[in-house]
């Protein structure tokens, strides 16, 4: 395993903007959390009807840092592709609001925030929340924030299934929703990766029964093989085919010893597995991946996934990628016809890339094209005004 | 950013048929345009008459396309799609051109009516004299310029004359509440409102139907 050149900043120590709700969060389990803590960031401005704001949802191991470079590792924000002044989320025209979500640890209540105030952080007795959780807690944050009616919520894999939530949760707060590269709920595929992820954490000596704060240690090895395992099943073949092949680092030459040579493929994910245990916290892993197992819309709707959004007058538009085999096409194809069922008005679009579930965090410019033009013709339909034009330089005084 | 505003409107450049099915849509009705290519018709009847105006397209290149500017179109297929949506969902459902090349024309014709009140139906007309000639005097499948590709690479694999469609709808019950036959280049004609002499001259043909 690579070891970092630098020891990280700690975690626990970096401060977040954040909101804290003293009232807290009563879970679907049962137990309030108290106080509730929404961690989040924010880019553009809210105009005066307050009808430009847009909720975007982060992945499993994403954070609220959608646009800025990250105060923990200093890589970009993980969609300055997407969002930013003249993207395709146009921090010109909208306002952007990104939270961490419920469980993470970025800043909002999770695994490792103390129980009641100045308590031992909840660790394993962390209660297992819902996507629907998820969704009340960013619902909390876009109340205070004073937004009545998202403009648009928009996020890919978990933070698709976000969306989807908010939409069935939300109709009427929610004017369009942008579920990228998800699903209406996890396969048996999924969860079973998941379970391979969190087994490794298991059976991390350091991980100690999720008790591993009491020591200060991290179970660092059982985590990176956990995100090893899951950043394979976020590429294609063609993807891992095209950037390493067979090739071998350094020499080339056959090794004397059985593990002398060391493929590009497995030195890349080393690099991803060691990277990623800087930034993430082992129960929290547990924590998002176990509510992402449980989401399953259409079970809350008596099995029918078009009831959930019987009624909706929100605009979709549904994106997939055709080399994503975490979340394929058939399973966008599926909320797409559900939406039918619900007469609601959904565009469906399979975005044609060889870079696997990975491809909606990449350079894809259909993507880009069609999240833009989307956006436009409903902040058309929405009656928002068009983004300001920049402001003339003054003229130069003589 | 702006680039990518939806400003198509291209009525005076759109193809003859979609013009004339435009002027059958009623102002602020619910549309569904099947086979809606780039969204043309759509984005017109948006524009133009207030219209929530919907598209489903088979191919993703013209999907892709379609959303990028805005439409409301989504990649799917008149023989499996239709099936999903609601009884009575749309005020007009449209299948423009598309009807000769679906697998099942005639469950598609009953899924529309099913999901709308009404259906809007273009095709091209094979009882045409060109096409009739090509086959009988040079005995090989008939290539025109409505019928322009050869017969094996053709999507177009129910070919059907007016006379054909008249006797479908009688079968199945539908009331035609107007229709018309045009040239290519959409003349006005005497022989438009005879149907013998429609389904000869004819290049396309174009039915309102509702369920009796």
């Amino acid at each position: 395993m690579d070891q970092p050149e630098t020891p990280p900043p700690a975690m626990a120590e970096l401060a977040h903007q954040h909101v804290v709700f003293d009232d807290g969060l009563a879970l679907e389990c049962g137990v309030v959390v108290r106080p509730l803590v929404v961690a989040y960031r924010s880019y553009g401005t809210l105009n005066a009807e307050r009808s430009n704001a847009v909720l975007v949802c982060h992945a499993l191991t994403g954070d609220q840092y959608v646009a800025e470079a990250h105060p923990l590792t200093g890589k970009p924000g993980w969609w300055e592709q997407v969002v930013g002044p003249g993207r395709p989320v146009d921090t010109n025209r909208y306002f952007v609001v990104c939270a961490n979500v419920l469980g993470g640890c970025m800043g909002s209540t999770g695994p490792r925030s103390p129980r009641g105030d100045g308590g031992t952080p909840w660790g394993t007795d962390f209660p297992p929340v819902t996507v629907g959780d998820m969704v009340r807690a960013q619902k909390r944050l876009i109340e205070h924030l004073g937004i009545a009616r998202l403009f648009a919520v928009i996020g890919g894999s978990m933070g698709g299934m976000h969306v989807l939530q908010w939409a069935a949760a939300y109709p009427d707060s929610v004017f369009a929703a942008v579920p990228v590269a998800t699903a209406a709920h996890h396969s048996a595929q999924n969860i079973a990766f998941n379970e391979v992820g969190r087994q490794a954490i298991f059976a991390d000596p350091d991980w100690q029964g999720g008790r591993y704060w009491a020591s200060g240690t991290r179970p660092a090895r059982g985590l990176a093989v956990a995100r090893m395992a899951a950043h394979i099943t976020y590429l294609s073949e063609q993807a891992l085919t095209r950037k390493f092949g067979r090739r071998l680092r350094g020499h080339g030459q056959h090794a004397s010893t059985l593990f002398g040579d060391m493929f590009e493929v497995e030195s890349y994910l080393q690099h991803q597995g060691s990277t990623f245990v800087n930034r993430f916290d082992a129960n929290s892993y547990l924590t998002i991946t176990r509510a992402m197992d449980y989401f399953d819309l259409a079970a809350e709707h008596d099995g029918d996934l078009g009831s959930a959004f019987a009624g909706t007058r929100t605009r979709f538009c549904i994106i997939s990628f055709s080399s994503d085999w975490l979340f394929p096409t058939t399973e966008s194809r599926a909320v797409a016809r559900a939406l039918n069922r619900a007469a609601a008005n959904v565009s469906f679009v399979e975005i044609a890339s060889d870079k696997g579930h990975d491809a909606f965090l990449l350079e894809e410019p259909d993507f880009h094209r069609t999240l833009a033009g989307f956006l436009a013709g409903c902040a058309e339909h929405a009656g928002l005004q068009p983004a300001p034009r920049p402001a003339l330089q003054p003229a130069a005084r003589p | 950013m702006n680039d990518a505003a939806p400003i198509r409107y291209v009525a005076k450049n759109m193809r003859l048929d979609l013009r004339l099915i435009a002027d059958m849509v009623t102002p602020g009705s619910r549309v569904l345009d099947i086979g809606c290519g780039d969204g043309t018709l759509i984005d017109h009847l948006f524009r133009t008459k207030g219209c929530d105006a919907r598209g489903i397209e088979i191919d993703m290149a013209e999907v892709t396309h379609a959303v990028a500017h805005g439409l409301p179109v989504m990649q799917g297929d008149a023989d499996s799609d239709l099936s999903q949506y609601p009884d009575g969902a749309f005020d007009f459902v449209i299948l423009s051109r598309t009807l000769q090349a679906v697998e099942r024309p005639r469950e598609v014709l009953r899924q529309m009516l099913r999901i709308g009140t009404r259906a809007i139906v273009s095709f091209p007309n094979f009882g045409h004299w060109q096409v009739r000639s090509q086959l009988l005097w040079g005995g090989r499948m008939p290539m025109t310029p409505v019928w322009s590709r050869p017969w094996h690479e053709t999507p177009n694999i129910h070919p059907c004359t007016i006379r054909d469609f008249f006797h479908l709808a009688a079968e199945e019950g539908y009331v035609i509440e107007r229709w018309l036959a045009v040239a290519e280049d959409g003349q006005r004609a005497p022989w438009r409102r005879f149907p013998a002499l429609a389904n000869l001259f004819g290049e396309q043909a174009l039915f309102q139907l509702r369920r009796a």
